[in-house]
């Protein structure tokens, strides 16, 4: 079972060091192995706005509805994402959720970032 | 790999590499895979040949990897696409209007370059967002706001050269309108400041807006005349307090004193928060039902907003409800309350009207937007809304297409916005169902008058015919501009309706 509920409390310390960056920290290459605790800094900034715990946030609010209570909502609380299935969702998208380019997310971001949701 | 229209596969190789070399090779993009990664997830015509869609992309970090990219592709006629977060959702994306051409992508140029508290600005790079630039100012602790979209992702400098606007109180929320001072490279790579900017050391490139000599800067909003590289902007020192109204009027008819009112209070700036105009729902019987927010000194706002309930009383039987006043920043309990965009704060949130709800689960996914400037008067409000119901069905075929409309939008200042909305999915027949109505009532809101203050990338050929005063007198001019400034025509070919020379019709 993930608890995440310190998520939370580091997002916006999180946010704020990205604002002086300018973005997600850039990681050396994508042949790195990949760093789930830096891709939760992935996903404090590029998903949570939607994908958060609670109201107020539609792609929580669509798997609701998706899932009907079948699997949890919020996607850090999913048991069942691969990194594959993070992977592509992300480049493809799916309904408004549109792809994220890579000056968005890079290759080596995205790596994090599956790693991050699958742990 | 697509090349370019009119470019031979020789010069896009050269070109190509002359951008690799300027941006380094992992900023170019080319293959199949990461091109697709520009498309509009919302495009109209999703999967079909008239799809709108890129070559090939780069994305340089800096002001001179801009110019060296301009001037390679200059020399060779590549068209090229400027774009800052490229998140123009319903109005085209990261997509390029003219198919074929290289999109420029800024988002790696994300600086802000300052923030300036005592006199309430900023200067920030293309890829800057408004989270971006929220999480400066709140890391800084500096007392001054920003004006977000609905969505928070996009970019300060992209949103306004499209034309957007925000949830906070005039004159901020016009984007264009509160920027202060541009950096510009043209198609020849030369690099232009704007204003006080062409000042050399200047000290108030952001505190001036006009400079000296014949203003500029509207030729770069919804334009294709350079690729805008830094823009200042006005914030709003933080208001102390927002406080807010709600009138309520009975009779239809009603909607015209209530129009009067409420221009004679913004006109005055007592009243200067994004109101909100609601049409007959509720079970309290109200026709209409108008907010009318304000910001500022606790004191003051409470006068004013005492002002606005005396104006709206001469309305016979109206009522005025009075909110407590909201003071900032927020607490806790107050932050999960409100509409956060209307307090600075950038969010998602608004994708909710676009995602699964029990009334749609399996909703289309995107959507689009016909947005006719009309007069702001009730009379014309309402011959717009006689407008809607009395050719829906026309414009449909009478079928449901889930079109929904019309939104009055008093968003902007002095004028209204009569919105319709369609659904956009990735079904190529309902599609095509939703391009002809959409088109449809672009021709059929000119005849009364009425046209749009901007449009989705496919459509704006279709609006730009609607402003053609003395056979197109203003067209022509702006193409005339073009030709002068961008003689190759390499940027941002036929966006909002301007086309170069060579892709013109009669070329
Ligand atoms: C649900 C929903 C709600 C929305 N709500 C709002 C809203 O409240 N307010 C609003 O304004 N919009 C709204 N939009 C529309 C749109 O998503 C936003 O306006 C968004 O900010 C635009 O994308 P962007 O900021 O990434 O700009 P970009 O995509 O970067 O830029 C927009 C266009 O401007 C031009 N451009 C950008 N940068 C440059 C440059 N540096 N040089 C030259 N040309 C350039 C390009 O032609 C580009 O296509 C909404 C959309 C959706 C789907
Ligand atoms: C603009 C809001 C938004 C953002 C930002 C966003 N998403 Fe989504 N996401 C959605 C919506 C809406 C859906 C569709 C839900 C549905 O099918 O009901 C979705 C679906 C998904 C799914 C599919 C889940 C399933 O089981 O069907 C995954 C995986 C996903 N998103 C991952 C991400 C990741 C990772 C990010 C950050 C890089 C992200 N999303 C950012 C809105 C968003």
């Amino acid at each position: 079972m993930k608890v995440r509920h310190i998520v939370a409390a580091f997002g916006a310390a999180v946010l704020g060091a990205m604002g002086s960056t300018g973005g997600v920290a850039q990681v050396a290459s994508a042949q790195d192995s990949a760093d789930a605790a830096d891709g939760r800094q992935v996903f404090e900034y590029w998903c949570a706005p939607c994908h958060a715990p609670g109201p107020g946030h539609p792609g929580t609010q669509s798997l609701e509805l998706k899932y009907g209570g079948n699997l949890p909502a919020p996607l850090e609380e999913r048991e069942d994402l691969t990194p594959e299935v993070v992977k592509t969702f992300v480049r493809q998208g799916i309904l408004s959720m549109a792809p994220f380019r890579k000056t968005e997310i890079t290759d080596a971001e995205l790596e994090d970032l599956a790693a991050y949701l699958a742990q | 790999m697509a090349v370019p229209p009119g470019v031979s596969e020789s010069d896009f190789a050269a070109a190509l590499d002359e951008f690799r070399a300027a941006v380094g090779a992992e900023w170019v993009f080319t293959s199949d895979e990461d091109v697709a990664l520009y498309r509009d997830a919302y495009s109209p015509f999703w999967g079909e040949p008239e799809e709108r869609v890129a070559s090939a992309a780069v994305a340089p970090s800096t002001v001179e990897q801009v110019q060296a990219v301009v001037r390679a592709a200059n020399a060779r006629r590549i068209p090229l696409y400027p774009i800052s977060t490229g998140r123009n959702l319903a109005y085209g994306g990261s997509a390029p209007v003219y198919s074929g051409s290289v999109v420029l992508d800024l988002k790696r140029m994300n600086r802000v370059i300052e923030v300036n508290e005592a006199n309430a600005y900023a200067l920030v790079e293309p890829g800057v967002s408004y989270f971006d630039l929220y999480n400066y100012i709140e890391e800084r602790g500096l007392d001054v706001w920003i004006d977000p979209p609905d969505p928070g992702w996009g970019s300060v400098i992209g949103n306004a050269l499209d034309g957007g606007g925000g949830w906070t109180a005039y004159p901020f929320r016009d984007h264009f309108g509160a920027h202060c001072g541009m950096e510009v490279v043209l198609g020849d790579g030369e690099v232009v400041r704007t204003g006080m900017g062409a000042v050399p050391n200047s000290k108030t490139w952001q505190e001036n807006k006009w400079g000296y000599g014949p203003w500029v800067d509207g030729l770069f909003r919804q334009s294709n005349m350079g690729v805008v590289t830094k823009m200042g902007f006005w914030l709003m020192p933080r208001p102390e307090a927002y406080i807010s109204g709600t009138v309520q009027v009975f009779n239809e008819r009603d909607i015209i004193p209530l129009m009067e009112t409420l221009n004679l209070l913004e006109n005055q700036h007592v009243v200067n928060g994004s109101t909100q105009l609601g049409a007959g729902f509720g079970n309290d019987g109200a026709a209409w039902t108008l907010q009318v927010p304000i910001y500022g000194p606790e004191k003051v706002v409470r006068a004013q907003l005492e002002y606005a309930r005396e104006k709206f009383a001469a309305i016979e039987g109206s009522r005025f409800v009075e909110e407590d006043p909201i003071r900032t920043p927020l607490s806790d309990e107050d932050r999960a309350r409100v509409r956060l965009v209307n307090f600075g704060i950038p969010n998602l949130s608004t994708f909710a009207m676009l995602g699964r709800s029990p009334m749609q689960p399996n909703p289309p996914g995107g959507h689009i937007g016909f947005s006719p400037i009309i007069p702001r008067n009730g009379e014309e409000l309402l011959k717009f809304r006689d407008f809607y119901r009395t050719n829906l069905a026309e414009v449909t075929g009478g079928e449901n297409l889930g079109i929904v409309g019309p939104v009055f939008m008093t968003n902007w200042e002095r004028s209204l916005v009569g919105l319709i909305m369609f659904p956009i999915s990735k079904n190529a027949s309902e599609n095509r169902k939703i391009r002809a109505a959409f088109e449809r009532w672009v021709e059929l809101a000119a005849e009364q008058g009425w046209a749009e203050y901007r449009a989705p990338a496919v459509f704006q050929d279709t609006v730009a015919e609607t402003y053609s005063f003395n056979d197109h007198a203003l067209r022509r001019l702006r193409e005339r501009i073009k030709d002068a400034i961008d003689p190759n025509g390499i940027i941002s070919a036929g966006r909002y309706g301007v086309w170069p020379k060579h892709l013109r019709k009669d070329a």
